[in-house]
């Protein structure tokens, strides 16, 4: 967990609010109530809501788990902002999760975990699951600058970050698809791109929420041992899902992954000790 | 997030250990009772419960929403009233208010967001509904006896004994009404803000309004609007701040000094500066010259108060001497006629359950002795919640005060050592203030200033933590 303390006085959280914006939220409900906590999925930078409409929604709604996907701010169908922040796109989270009728799981997915790792200490999430977790910092970096110089060489200088298809997807995936998704890639404010490698770490999660990590040790785009670190950071070890690509929700193999998610949700995870 | 200690309701049960004269008390283990299940209660019970403990909540009307819940009689809030503060610091911190609704919410708003804060967190399967506190006592063990009943004092008494109590009653409910020489004879109608409802009961009378809180200032300005004349009787000068300055709220505006850490002089200077431009000099209308620099007394947000005096709907008076059986008396000797007049003059806290003493306050002067206006000397066990009157809003520091007091609970058990400095830092901090000097008044005693206080808890947190 972080070292940070509680922060109580948050002066430039209270006079500079965030703008507030039109967000997309797509939603797959199940057929019957039945009383499971909420999922909130938040995409990582360049995905929209619609990576997660494609399959997770759907099969979350399926075993009775009422199920919602934000586009963060200027992603997907919501207002644009490229001047936006991690703190705007935090915001779009705290605001979306706290409108939904009960206490959510937030699943963060990419640099989406780490931008439910700084709503957690502003919302207290019943659960949060971090997948493939890009939680920042220089090593990211590196690793992104060694298996893609064409796409990300352009992000230092403000450009936006590409992703190519070999990096998201395994092999297993039909090219046609792979193609279609990576089509629909948008791209992340320059500001919240540099705060991923410069940006203030998270503060404490509020509300002791559990958390579980998972990924793939065959991730391009996040190596081993980040996801390692990121799992040890929540006292945990990740849970692993070899060959598969960065997008686990996209990859041919999705069904494993949200699977074991909704099994861990089911078990009815303890709080973390306080 | 199931608890140990979470047993349902608190049947009086026939073989539980102790008695009180007589009658049985339930035995309710580590469970903590809250008191009131308004702003303050409810968080007091969402924090509990995310420490893991055992809560029972009395609330002596049938919904969650405290003074926002208009519903009940003792709600002081009326058809007009808006939020003083803006959304930022009035929100929960970790359970923002929609960002698309206004800078300023109306307060049916503030009673939605309630009801969502209850319904999100699942509290509501925490409080007695109608059930109101009699007596909360003392006993053996830093645990506590309290008896409630049906509001109304119908049906009996039951006492059940707690390992703790959050005391989160309010204090805007008891109507504080000044006592004036000849209000007996005084034949108009007289009222207080309590029972001020609509803009209809002032329509077209001559309505004298005494008291420059926010709601007096909102009322006159209802009263320029509706009645046939508006007095505004105050009894010193102050500063009419307006809710919007440079463009934005100004709470925001002058937190954005708070957080460059500009000095309070400085501060002051630029709101006063910024005060002539906007406002400008409010002696031309015949209003008292303020004997006192800004921060000083409770701050009044109205942009309206200004424009009607500007347009001759009201008019500025002074103090109230005395009533006569037709007319009013004014200090400077002035007779005035009106048909009705309104005591906009506050509420006081009260604790009629427990005794004075509990508190600290020996001499029944109604005013606690407490640390960061929450905790008691010798009763590690006992927080009061939201018994502040901040410059900003109040549901961020009852959240604070009660994520403060859970973990103190937590830590009772596991680091005694660390409670017993904390209680030592409570003896050595009773009475102390968070606020620059304020005027003298019935509720200046536990005035604050949201960032001088939100810092001093922080600091308790942080020392309370500490290599954990």
């Amino acid at each position: 967990m972080t070292s940070e303390r509680v922060r109580v006085v948050r002066a430039w959280e209270w006079a500079r609010p965030e703008r507030p914006v039109r967000r997309e939220v797509l939603a797959a409900l199940p057929e019957q109530e039945e009383a499971k906590s909420p999922l909130l999925f938040v995409p990582g930078f360049g995905h929209g809501a619609w990576a997660f409409a494609e399959h997770w929604l759907g099969h979350a709604a399926d075993r009775g788990f009422p199920a919602y996907a934000l586009s963060l701010r200027g992603h997907g169908d919501s207002e644009p902002a490229p001047d936006a922040t991690l703190r705007a796109y935090t915001h779009d989270v705290t605001q979306v999760a706290a409108s939904l009728p009960r206490q959510a799981v937030l699943v963060g997915h990419g640099a989406g975990a780490r931008v439910v790792a700084h709503a957690m200490s502003r919302y207290p999430a019943r659960a949060a699951v971090l997948v493939a977790p890009v939680l920042g910092g220089w090593g990211t970096f590196g690793a992104a600058l060694r298996r893609n110089p064409a796409g990300t060489v352009p992000a230092v200088f403000g450009g936006g970050l590409r992703l190519n298809r070999r990096q998201l997807f395994s092999r297993e995936l039909p090219d046609a698809d792979a193609r279609r998704h990576v089509a629909r890639l948008g791209r992340a404010g320059r500001r919240a791109q540099w705060q991923l490698l410069t940006g203030r770490q998270p503060e404490p999660a509020v509300g002791r929420p559990p958390v579980l990590v998972l990924g793939s040790p065959d991730d391009r785009v996040l190596p081993a041992t980040a996801l390692t670190r990121a799992a040890r950071r929540y006292a945990s070890a990740p849970l692993l899902f070899p060959g598969m690509g960065h997008d686990l929700m996209l990859d041919a193999r999705w069904r494993e992954p949200i699977d074991a998610i909704l099994d861990w949700l089911d078990k009815d995870p303890a709080p973390t000790p306080g | 997030m199931s608890s140990s200690t979470d047993l349902g309701r608190p049947e009086p049960d026939p073989t539980a250990v102790p008695s009180r004269d007589d009658r049985p008390v339930s035995d309710r283990g580590d469970t903590v009772c809250v008191i009131g299940a308004g702003a303050s209660g409810l968080t007091a019970v969402k924090n509990l419960r995310e420490a893991g403990f055992g809560v029972d909540c009395y609330e002596r009307e049938t919904g969650v929403g405290g003074a926002w819940n208009w519903r009940h009689d003792r709600s002081p809030v009326y058809g007009s009233t808006h939020l003083i503060s803006s959304r930022p610091f009035t929100q929960f911190p970790d359970f923002p208010m929609p960002d698309d609704w206004p800078d300023y919410p109306h307060h049916s708003q503030l009673l939605s967001y309630f009801e969502r804060y209850a319904d999100h967190f699942d509290l509501r399967q925490h409080v007695w509904f109608g059930t109101e506190v009699v007596r909360v006592e003392p006993v053996e063990g830093d645990r506590w006896d309290v008896t409630t009943r049906s509001t109304g004092g119908y049906g009996p008494e039951r006492t059940s004994r707690y390992a703790a109590v959050v005391l989160a009653n309010g204090h805007n409910w008891s109507p504080k009404l000044p006592r004036y020489e000849g209000l007996a004879e005084f034949r108009g109608e007289v009222m207080h803000a309590s029972s001020y409802k609509d803009p209809a009961q002032l329509r077209g009378k001559r309505v004298l309004v005494v008291g420059a809180g926010n709601t007096g200032c909102d009322i006159a300005v209802e009263a320029a609007q509706q009645a046939s004349h508006c007095w505004h009787s105050t009894r010193r000068g102050y500063w009419y701040a307006p809710k919007y300055v440079l463009g934005r709220p100004a709470d925001q505006v002058n937190d954005t000094l708070l957080a460059l850490r500009v000095p309070l002089r400085v501060r002051q200077w630029l709101y006063h500066w910024t005060l002539r431009l906007t406002v400008g000099d409010l002696t031309r209308f015949g209003l008292p010259k303020p004997d006192h620099r800004v921060y000083e007394t409770h701050p009044i947000a109205n942009s309206q108060l200004v424009y009607y005096v500007g347009h001759g709907e009201i008019t500025p008076v002074p103090d109230v001497a005395r009533f006569h059986d037709r007319t009013v008396e004014l200090g400077d000797g002035r007779r005035i006629d009106p048909e009705l007049v309104v005591f906009a003059t506050g509420y006081l806290p009260r604790f009629e359950f427990l005794h004075g003493r509990v508190l600290g306050d020996e001499d029944g002067s109604g005013r606690p002795r407490l640390w960061l206006n929450a905790f008691t000397a010798g009763h590690p066990t006992l927080a009061v919640v939201g018994l502040v009157q901040p410059d900003s809003g109040i549901f961020t520091i009852s959240h604070w005060q009660s994520v403060l007091f859970a973990r103190l609970l937590t830590l009772r058990i596991a680091r005694p050592e660390r409670v017993a400095a904390f209680d030592r830092r409570v003896r050595a901090g009773l009475g102390e203030r968070y606020s620059a000097k304020v005027k003298d008044s019935t509720r200046h005693w536990f005035e604050v200033g949201h960032a001088d206080y939100l810092r001093a808890l922080q600091r308790a947190l942080h020392e309370l933590e500490e290599n954990k």
